[in-house]
């Protein structure tokens, strides 16, 4: 992984919660993450996985330490700023699908781009792009309630990656889903990194991070062990 | 790279500057419209406080704008409508002006037209003759010229008014109310009544003669047959003439001695659109007052609409900091909650202008006049509905901006 490869890095990154007690989610954190990689964050709870996840995806500033997104040092960004990097750079997959139930499927995902200040019709039309490469290109106009558990986050998948963002962030994306939805909703996340576009999954479940390239395995707010398991061309065979 | 197709063109090379978000600002007003889409029953009852508020001051404003249509009317947009009486004699009855009273007024050049009534004292009205005198209902007989009605600006409900020919004869025009007091709605051939000691037919009656509410108490019947019949004498007790706009306070200084030389202290001269308008100044106090009950229901509507959006930011916390997430500023959160909460009392205030609309129309409507809906009104009710709505939303919309995102999505 050369340098121009890195889409995201921090390094000596901090987060302390105040009050009584301090709590150090995170503790001079280091890691870098290059495109189309796969990761997977794992530890127990409280390890401080999500706060990790919350500071890479710019929702959450550091105490201490610095963030880049794509060669971008945001930690003096304004929070205008920051939403900026969210709306262009990066996706969000969440445990609770996070979809508006009043909008079908077509408009849940063009809302991927809404803070781009995309038309209407542009946004749509992509979003039925997007839903058609997740496989949901029969159920556009469903609201999220006639759709299944392992559907929603279809949806959600097309919504974090309809902007073609440079990492896709992911917090327990199968944690609400049986073990066959689950299995389908991981495959289509390690498809993204064939874009290249890096994925950061955390999560508590063995078979997601069977399939991520790379376990980054987190206690008490640091991380202590990062170990690649496969290369990315054995992880394209796997995938295939 | 495998051969199978791409789940996604690449992302952009390089790094370049990213750009800000943006949020258009029709797409704005969409987000706060699904906010109200998700529950449309708390949306319709929360603008209910401003619908009503902004109803009740289009009513007022609309019907007191037609009252105002209609007093113009009234008062022939001009007030030049003068009456003439000689006061009362000794025994409380009117007097008697003087028979060349008419005549002499008529030849005062700023006045337009002027005709003569007399009040023939003592007669009575009734159905029948077996109807007690006691239950005579009020109603006065006045012998009345056809100019009359010309003069007053009045006009017949029914059947015909008094002319030359059936001045004649013992013919009975009714005012509005005596008819009502008789029972009488219409004038078939042969309907009668009883007069002065005999049968009168009844040819016409008047719709409400606002300026001369007097006519509508009487029973009019011709000079002559008044004279012949009623022993009125031939003398007028009051006069109604109309001068020129510019000229009535000047011939309403002359009109005394005109009226009767012998005798000019004892004529009095009276403007009736004086006492209209202070019946309408009157009225415009009540629509102060109702104005300012709606401004208290507009108010009350308001902080209804901030309480419901407190509790929308509460309950939406997760769509806000997906909102966030996606990218949407700080900005774009408060824009969407006051976009919803504007929306909200736009909805109330166009409801309140329908409803208020109605009211004044249904008014209008029992009164049997045109409805008059002032723009002015319609356009205020809108434009407070919105300042309401803004005003209400702002506290919300900051709330919904200061939410942390990732503490939103928790």
């Amino acid at each position: 992984m050369n340098a121009d490869d890195t889409v995201l890095e921090l390094s000596g990154v901090t987060k302390v919660y105040p009050g009584s007690p301090v709590v150090t989610a995170l503790d001079r954190t280091d890691l870098s993450i290059g495109s189309a990689e796969r990761v997977a964050v794992l530890g127990p709870s409280g390890s401080g996985k999500t706060t990790l996840l919350h500071i890479i995806g710019t929702l959450e500033r550091p105490t201490d330490g610095i963030v880049r997104i794509a060669g971008q040092e945001v930690s003096a960004l304004t929070d205008a700023r920051l939403s900026a990097v969210r709306a262009y750079r990066l996706g969000f997959v969440f445990q609770q699908f996070h979809l508006l139930a009043h909008l079908d499927a077509v408009d849940n995902v063009a809302a991927g781009l809404l803070y781009r200040g995309d038309t209407r019709r542009e946004r749509r039309r992509a979003a039925v792009d997007a839903l058609d490469r997740v496989g949901l290109g029969h159920r556009l106009a469903h609201r999220p309630a006639k759709l299944s558990g392992g559907e929603r986050q279809r949806v959600a998948i097309a919504r974090a990656v309809v902007g073609r963002p440079a990492v896709v962030l992911a917090d327990e994306p199968t944690g609400n889903l049986d073990s066959a939805s689950g299995a389908a909703i991981v495959a289509l996340l390690t498809e993204l990194a064939d874009d290249g576009t890096a994925i950061v999954v955390v999560t508590h479940d063995p078979d997601v991070a069977d399939r991520m390239d790379r376990r980054v395995l987190m206690r008490d707010g640091r991380v202590i062990e990062d170990r690649l398991v496969r290369s990315r061309a054995a992880a394209a065979e796997v995938t295939s | 790279m495998s051969s199978q197709p791409s789940l996604l063109a690449r992302p952009a090379t390089g790094h370049p500057q990213v750009r800000r978000s943006r949020l258009r600002i029709g797409d704005g007003f969409l987000a706060g419209a699904i906010g109200l889409r998700a529950r449309p029953v708390r949306a319709a009852l929360s603008a209910l406080g401003i619908a009503i508020g902004i109803a009740a001051a289009v009513a007022v404003l609309g019907i007191s704008a037609f009252s105002k249509a209609n007093l113009l009317a009234q008062l022939g947009a001009e007030g030049n409508l003068l009456t003439v009486t000689a006061g009362q004699s000794a025994d409380g009855s009117a007097a008697p002006l003087p028979l060349t009273a008419e005549g002499m007024v008529g030849h005062i050049p700023p006045v337009q037209s002027v005709t003569a009534v007399g009040l023939v004292s003592g007669a009575t009205v009734r159905r029948t003759a077996a109807v007690p005198v006691v239950d005579s209902g009020g109603i006065s007989v006045m012998a009345a010229q056809p100019s009359l009605l010309a003069t007053l600006g009045g006009s017949v409900a029914r059947g015909t008014f008094l002319n030359a020919a059936n001045g004649n004869y013992p013919a009975v025009v009714l005012g509005a109310a005596a008819a009502q007091t008789l029972g009488i709605d219409q004038v078939p051939l042969g309907t009668q009544v009883y007069l002065g000691g005999r049968y009168f037919t009844v040819i016409g009656i008047l719709r409400p003669v606002p300026l001369a509410p007097e006519i509508d108490e009487a029973a009019l019947v011709g000079f002559p047959v008044a004279n012949s019949l009623l022993e009125l004498g031939g003398h007028p007790t009051e006069l109604y003439l109309r001068a020129t706009p510019e000229q009535v306070p000047a011939v309403a200084s002359v009109l005394p001695f005109t009226t009767d030389p012998a005798q000019p202290e004892g004529v009095q001269v009276s403007r009736p659109s004086a006492v209209l308008a202070a019946r309408a100044a009157a009225k415009t106090a009540f629509t102060a007052l109702f104005l300012g009950l709606g401004a208290v229901a507009v108010v009350v509507g308001g902080v209804g609409i901030a309480n419901i959006m407190v509790i929308s930011v509460i309950e939406r916390r997760a769509e806000i900091g997906l909102r966030r997430a996606l990218g949407g500023t700080r900005r774009h959160v408060a824009a969407q909650f006051l976009a919803e909460s504007v929306l909200l009392s736009l909805l109330g205030g166009a409801a309140g202008v329908a409803l208020g609309a109605l009211a004044t129309a249904g008014y209008a409507v029992t009164d049997k006049q045109p409805a008059v809906i002032p723009p002015t009104a319609v356009a205020a009710g809108i434009g407070v509905a919105v300042a309401v709505g803004a005003l209400a939303g702002v506290y919300p919309a900051a709330r919904a901006a200061r939410m942390a995102p990732a503490e939103a999505l928790r």
